[in-house]
């Protein structure tokens, strides 16, 4: 189970003006401007569930998933994930959770996938037996079993998408976080991976948050909506509350961000 | 433990398959220690006594030292590593249960070993058989190579913790350079690698062999030619010992305090 309450996030930002003149007096005189990344936040997620985190770009969800996977550290207010509060123990909190981010890599560039998958294994210390079956199953469901011999460098974007997931799947975790995982994917990789994500929550009862900006990511997976936008949760709900007829899903997401004027 | 080795084994096995780099270091080597050795020479020729070691004694130095440059160069870090920090991959890393002083640890040793192991044979089989006195002579004797080999390691150790020391800085900074370029500067000089430290004027030369930088090559280069006494020996590697300990903990304890407060940039 995930609690978030009254959470609050901000950063210090420098600012200027455009221009030579303007980087000079920078020097000496800096603006800053305070920007509440998140303010006052608080939810529940329970187990097994799976939930859409959704909001305009700069909105805050980028900045929740790091606090909930340990590796920012709140201003106020309390976490829980699974009775942990994760930034207090990183290391205890993170062996449950798996995390992907899909702006970033986590495969070692240079050596084969394969490589990378049996580090995670030793970093994870997975047994052979759950190792093999876990890949296998990955192997299997991803549609990886060509790629894996392939240093990640000669993977194209959306090949060494489908391994990141998999690598971050591999020791089992019972929370899954992910950032953007279906960015810059063709259409059959979407749709495998959305497979997948949806087999993996019914058959292991993993816990899946998703951030996406693809609206049909949320609509073919998640059952409850979390919106964030300026750093507060604005609405929590399930998709049929917020459809109105028979609206394409971005129409009803783009009138809902026009309703709260985010 | 077993994660480290495998970081280790993985980046080991990484580096030894840069063989065009290897091949291309090995060039430099021998044309950088074939020039340091014909400075020695003029300067042996004008006056030999008035030097600190002999002139054979000198080329083992150098020659050690090309052999071995992988190990000691603190200007060869790891960019990934900075890259990681700058660009915020080391999101991925925090989300691992792994100390990430201890992960960096084993793959800037596995790095320099492989390295190392890559180029240091082709050099030392070739200076052996260069005349005396500009080749590489045999070690002193038996315990003199065995302790060549532990301050050796000792050495590399001392190197590996220092250039973390400047990672972990690098979460407080925005761009590593600066800090970069300052360390190795002070390694470079203070550490021998310029010029051997026993050149160095007596007074001066107390003080800097009491450095950490002086725990880096310095030792093992010379001990493996016998140009320490046996107490200055142990001394000296006692105090690699102490510093090895010193600067890692000193790293590691930057290191929580640098977990603790970062903020990854970035959706």
């Amino acid at each position: 189970m995930i609690t978030m309450e009254h959470v609050c996030k901000s950063y210090r930002i420098a600012k200027r003006n455009a221009g030579f003149v303007e980087a000079c007096k920078a020097l000496f005189h800096r603006e800053y401007e305070v920007i509440h990344a998140l303010s006052d936040v608080s939810f529940t997620i329970h187990d097994g569930e799976m939930v859409g985190y959704i909001g305009p770009n700069g909105a805050g969800k980028s900045s929740t998933i790091k606090i909930l996977s340990g590796i920012l550290t709140p201003d106020s207010g309390t976490v829980l994930v699974d009775g942990h509060v994760p930034y207090k123990n990183r290391i205890n909190h993170v062996r449950e959770i798996g995390v992907v981010f899909g702006q970033r890599s986590q495969l070692w560039w240079d050596v084969p996938v394969i490589d990378s998958f049996e580090l995670l294994k030793d970093i994870y210390s997975i047994s052979d037996a759950c190792y093999r079956q876990s890949l296998e199953e990955l192997t299997e469901l991803l549609n990886l079993s060509e790629l894996l011999r392939s240093p990640a460098r000669q993977l194209s974007l959306g090949q060494r998408m489908r391994c990141e997931i998999a690598a971050s799947l591999l020791h089992r975790p019972r929370i899954l976080f992910l950032d953007e995982p279906t960015i810059g994917l063709d259409a059959v990789s979407k749709l495998a991976v959305r497979d997948f994500i949806l087999r993996q929550n019914q058959t292991h009862k993993t816990t899946v948050i998703l951030t996406t900006h693809d609206m049909q990511d949320i609509e073919s997976l998640t059952s409850r909506i979390l919106l964030i936008g300026k750093g507060q949760i604005l609405m929590d709900g399930s998709l049929d509350d917020i459809k109105s007829g028979n609206e394409s899903i971005d129409a009803t997401i783009a009138e809902l961000y026009r309703t709260y004027d985010i | 433990m077993k994660k480290y080795v495998s970081f280790f084994q993985l980046r080991f096995a990484m580096g030894i398959q840069y063989r065009t780099a290897a091949l291309a270091g090995i060039v430099t080597q021998f044309a950088w220690g074939g020039m340091l050795i014909m400075i020695f020479r003029a300067f042996y020729q004008t006056d030999a006594a008035s030097f600190p070691m002999s002139l054979s004694a000198t080329a083992s130095y150098i020659w050690l030292q090309q052999a071995f440059l992988a190990f000691f160069s603190v200007w060869m870090m790891d960019n990934e590593i900075f890259d990681s920090i700058v660009n915020g991959n080391i999101a991925y890393e925090l989300c691992r249960p792994v100390n990430i002083y201890n992960m960096w640890f084993a793959k800037s040793m596995a790095t320099r070993s492989a390295s190392a192991i890559l180029r240091c044979f082709p050099v030392l089989a070739v200076a052996a058989f260069i005349p005396h006195p500009y080749g590489i002579d045999a070690p002193a004797s038996p315990l003199h190579f065995f302790l060549f080999v532990l301050s050796l390691i000792m050495g590399l150790a001392v190197t590996v913790a220092f250039t973390l020391l400047i990672y972990v800085l690098a979460f407080f900074t925005i761009s590593p350079q600066g800090l970069r370029m300052v360390f190795i500067s002070c390694v470079e000089f203070f550490s021998g690698a310029v010029i051997p430290l026993p050149f160095f004027p007596d007074k001066i030369r107390s003080f800097m062999e009491l450095l950490p930088f002086a725990s880096m090559q310095n030792v093992a280069l010379r001990v493996y030619s016998a140009s320490m006494s046996a107490e200055e020996m142990k001394q000296a590697i006692l105090l690699q010992v102490f510093w090895l300990a010193a600067i890692a903990a000193a790293g590691k304890l930057l290191c929580r305090f640098a977990e603790k407060r970062i903020v990854v940039q970035g959706g």
